[in-house]
């Protein structure tokens, strides 16, 4: 069983004067078929902790572990972490001139796979799974990100997440900028990749909203580079209530 | 300077459309243009035409210091039926006719050549092999002179390969009579020590249509200026370049369209990638309307694409424009850098890094070459940058 195991992780930024350090010491463990809720205020350093887990070479690790299944995922380039099963489902992903996504997902699946998938299964595999996201077939030969609408973004994050099955997914902001029809049907997307059983998923986001759509088993309350507080799916009820704000103070004093 | 900074600052914004009584585009040449080297002062670096060219680097083409040697280039010359094929003397009337030289190291290439070669497509006549010029260097000075000549309605297209090592001054005359289609392929895939400095001249036949596709791979400086001019309404130019500048490597495309007749098309896309300490990539682009060129439609673009830093491209397209009647003019230029969210992101998804590199490089040239039209160009050209991409990255 997949087990990513995140141990007292410090990471730094370059800013304008000398590194700063985002990540305080996280410790986090996610196995195979659960789902865990990252939630917490701006600023507190969630992305930050989505982005070093897919290597982001903007961001520094200076203490701490990260295995996959006992393996160094610190170690990994890239697009190593992305092949052992790491995915990461971004906030603001990157607009690819020229590259069609068609063409895209196929050399994404074509990677993370180790083979090319079979062209007419593919072309099957691939049609259903933007019909699932109700996405128009004409999408597939769009420029990758190029001119999406926020809710197309997002739809085609979830469209590789279904297509590339990895064993962990980090899913950064997935339900920001989405309208409520918008947020099901990604949604949707997501809990079927839960429901084989196989992922096991960090979802991060600073709204309760999702949570409707998503139940997770674990809900932590990010806060000040830390993880401040864990609890189960009752937790976010709590945040719902009373917000962030004992968090941000008690962070602030710390 | 020659940092990567620079680079989109100086390259987006650096085009200008005049509207003047007096064209800029002939007076900011340092001499009225002419046959006779003795014409040209030698060039010292800060002139407008030669200030991005690196004179210390063109082996003597520019100052008279160059002399041709036996072993300069071999030229030979494939043709199908229905094209005559002749080598003439500098006194053989057809040479010249598409435009004088503009520069310097032009007038010096056609003062110094001995022996012409001139292509003859007959009236009417549609070949449908191309014209094959293979233009190799043998390690010398050579200078040169080539006359295309495309009859009344006749359709050719002619591929000039160059290959090998050399220091070429050479210009080439592009003479479409009424109706006719020409398409060139003009390839400079030379050796890394290669100097080639050429001015391509067309001449634009009525209702003629001319298509020109300038690859630039190889060589150390590599100048080339394509020209077009009209000698009868309703023709049709296409300009489409594409280069790939590596490290150290200096690739200039100085393009002229002048709409000197009216109801004349043009269209110029050049695009570029670039990788490498001192890659220089410069790419001038212009186009003039003239007074009488009513009825015009133009358009000129430049993309560049920046693949590592301490690369530098200079993109200057200047539009000038003497009257308002006309259908439509424009230009753009743009330089980016290969971005590195982009890389992150297709890596993300497992996609190792060459391979990323080579997506987006293709991805970014796919809709130039698709304009071709000749698939056997096209391919040969992917493979190309390809191996380009896998040379270095």
């Amino acid at each position: 069983m997949a087990t990513l195991e995140i141990h007292d992780l410090h990471v730094s930024v370059e800013a304008e004067n000398g590194p700063r350090e985002i990540l305080k010491g996280v410790d986090l463990t996610i196995k195979q078929g659960e789902t865990h809720a990252v939630m917490g205020p701006n600023g507190s350093g969630k992305s930050t902790l989505a982005y070093s887990l897919a290597g982001h070479p903007k961001y520094t690790v200076t203490g701490g572990t990260v295995t996959l299944d006992g393996e160094d995922v610190l170690e990994m380039s890239v697009d190593e972490r992305a092949r052992a099963g790491v995915f990461l489902a971004m906030q603001y992903p990157v607009e690819v001139p020229g590259v069609s996504v068609s063409n895209f997902l196929r050399t994404s699946a074509t990677a993370v796979r180790g083979e090319a998938p079979k062209l007419r299964t593919w072309v099957k595999e691939v049609r259903e799974a933007m019909e699932q996201l109700q996405m128009d077939p004409a999408f597939a030969e769009r420029n990758v990100n190029e001119g999406f609408s926020g809710g197309e973004k997002k739809r085609h994050e979830i469209l590789q997440l279904e297509l590339l099955k990895p064993k962990i997914a980090i899913l950064d902001e997935t339900d920001s900028g989405l309208d409520v029809d918008a947020l099901r049907v990604v949604s949707e997307g997501v809990n079927r990749v839960r429901e084989s059983g196989e992922v096991g998923t960090l979802l991060i986001t600073h709204y309760t909203r999702i949570l409707r759509y998503i139940k997770p088993d674990f809900v932590h309350v990010f806060a000040n580079g830390r993880i401040a507080e864990s609890g189960g799916a009752e937790l976010a009820d709590k945040l719902e209530n009373e917000g962030y704000e004992s968090y941000v103070k008690g962070g602030a004093s710390a | 300077m020659a940092d990567a900074q620079n680079i989109p600052a100086g390259s987006t914004t650096a085009g200008s459309i005049a509207v003047a009584a007096e064209s800029t585009v002939a007076t900011r040449m340092s001499a009225p243009p002419s046959f006779d080297v003795a014409d040209f002062p030698v060039p010292h670096g800060r002139e407008e035409e030669w200030r991005f060219t690196p004179l210390e680097r063109l082996r003597g083409l520019h100052d008279g210091t160059a002399v041709a040697s036996g072993e300069g280039v071999k030229v030979e010359i494939e043709a199908p039926e229905g094209v005559t094929v002749e080598t003439v003397g500098r006194d053989d009337a057809r040479l010249g006719r598409a435009g004088k030289p503009v520069d310097r190291v032009a007038a010096q290439a056609y003062s110094s050549f001995e022996k012409a070669s001139v292509v003859t497509v007959a009236k009417e006549a549609v070949l449908t092999e191309p014209v094959r010029i293979a233009v190799h260097g043998q390690g010398g000075v050579a200078f040169g002179h080539q006359v295309i000549e495309l009859g009344a309605f006749a359709e050719a297209v002619v591929v000039i390969d160059h290959t090998g090592d050399a220091v070429l001054a050479a210009n080439v005359d592009f003479l479409l009579g009424d109706g006719a289609k020409l398409t060139v392929v003009s390839v400079q895939d030379w050796d890394e020590k290669a100097v080639h400095v050429a001015q391509h001249n067309a001449l634009v036949g009525r209702d003629a249509s001319f298509k020109s596709v300038v690859v630039t791979f190889g060589g150390d400086v590599v100048r080339l200026h394509p020209r077009v001019e009209y000698a009868g309404t309703g023709g049709e130019a296409e300009l489409f370049g594409l280069y790939f500048t590596d490290a150290g490597q200096h690739q200039e495309h100085r393009l002229l369209v002048d709409h000197n007749t009216p109801h004349c098309k043009s269209n110029v896309a050049y695009k570029g990638a670039l990788q490498g300490q001192d890659a220089h990539a410069v790419w001038i682009g212009d186009v003039l309307i003239q007074a009488r060129a009513e009825g015009t439609d133009t358009y000129e673009l430049n993309r560049n694409l920046v693949l590592t830093d301490g690369a530098r491209v200079d993109s200057v397209p200047n539009l000038e424009i003497e009257t308002g009647e006309i259908a439509g003019a424009g230009h753009a230029s743009a330089t980016g850098r290969f971005d590195d969210e982009q890389l992150f992101y297709l890596m993300a998804r497992g996609i190792p890094e060459t391979e990323a590199r080579r997506l987006v490089v293709r991805g970014f040239f796919a809709e130039l070459v698709q304009q071709i039209g000749l698939p056997d160009v096209q391919e040969r050209l992917i493979t190309k940058i390809e191996a380009e991409l896998e040379a270095t990255v």
